[in-house]
């Protein structure tokens, strides 16, 4: 992010590719976004129970993965407010094992731009695979 | 089954959930954030989890065979300590696809008389 002369200068053009962040996401997370965001689904904490259920371990909330991509999308806008859409699909499982900090990349890149507002497209990859789809985020510019 | 007859069919929330600050500081935390005024853009979920799942299950959904598929925010305004915030939420689409069903609800989130939030959450159940 540029600061010049105090006000933030972001680049706002059609096919301009936002950097990239990595989030860690480990169990800690999955319990701490648990009790934060009341969903207490065991496949989210409990080993054995996600097995049970045909996952191969531990899987992360989508909605923890949609969460991250807001605050990713947040910190371009540079304020929630501004945020007045997202919606995202959820195509893959991020899969999280024990005693391991999984990395969770996002980027997103301009796709739309008017005089009110940008419409970016967000893709987010845990080891190469795309876990969004159809990610789409609207950012206000007024 | 779910009944495909639902569709349409909506509920408001008996009680109001009063947001507080701690609770908009823990989400924030938790995806690490630290702007923690406005709540995140995705924070409302904690609040409309509740009462989509009662009318779903009012509806007949087995969660047991349930995944989340999709899902849609859109923020009139983030929300802020102290509102209290009343879900009303209707069952939007109903379809059997290939042996799954996929239901998609809505959930409006007033405060007062002010629309802050709508949400859209759509879930398959496997076949």
């Amino acid at each position: 992010m540029d600061y010049i002369g105090g006000a933030r200068m972001r680049v706002v053009e059609l096919g301009y590719q936002i950097p990239a962040e990595t989030y860690k996401i480990n169990r800690a997370t999955l319990v701490e976004y648990a009790n934060a965001g009341g969903d207490q689904n065991p496949i989210h904490q409990d080993e054995a129970i996600a097995k049970s259920v045909g996952l191969p371990d531990v899987i992360a909330h989508g909605m923890l993965t949609m969460a991250l991509a807001g605050s990713y999308v947040t910190k371009w806008a540079g304020s929630a407010a501004a945020v007045t859409e997202i919606s995202s699909r959820f195509t893959k499982p991020v899969v999280v094992p024990a005693g391991i900090d999984v990395e969770l990349t996002i980027s997103a890149v301009i796709d739309e731009v008017s005089a009110r507002q940008v419409r970016l497209e967000i893709t987010a990859e845990c080891a190469g695979v795309k876990v969004l789809g159809m990610a789409k985020a609207t950012v206000s510019l007024l | 089954m779910f009944n495909p007859d639902a569709v349409g069919k909506s509920r408001k929330s008996s009680t109001t959930f009063k947001v507080t600050q701690e609770s908009i500081s823990n989400f924030a935390h938790a995806i690490g954030e630290s702007e923690v005024i406005n709540s995140p853009v995705t924070y409302s979920i904690m609040i409309s989890l509740g009462p989509s799942q009662t009318l779903l299950e009012e509806n007949g959904l087995d969660w047991t065979r349930v995944v989340h598929g999709d899902q849609k925010f859109q923020n009139n305004r983030p929300l802020h300590a102290g509102d209290e915030v009343t879900c009303t939420s209707t069952i939007e689409s109903y379809r059997a696809v290939a042996g799954n069903e996929i239901v998609t609800v809505r959930t409006d989130l007033h405060c007062s008389a002010e629309l802050a939030q709508v949400q859209w959450t759509t879930l398959v159940v496997r076949g």
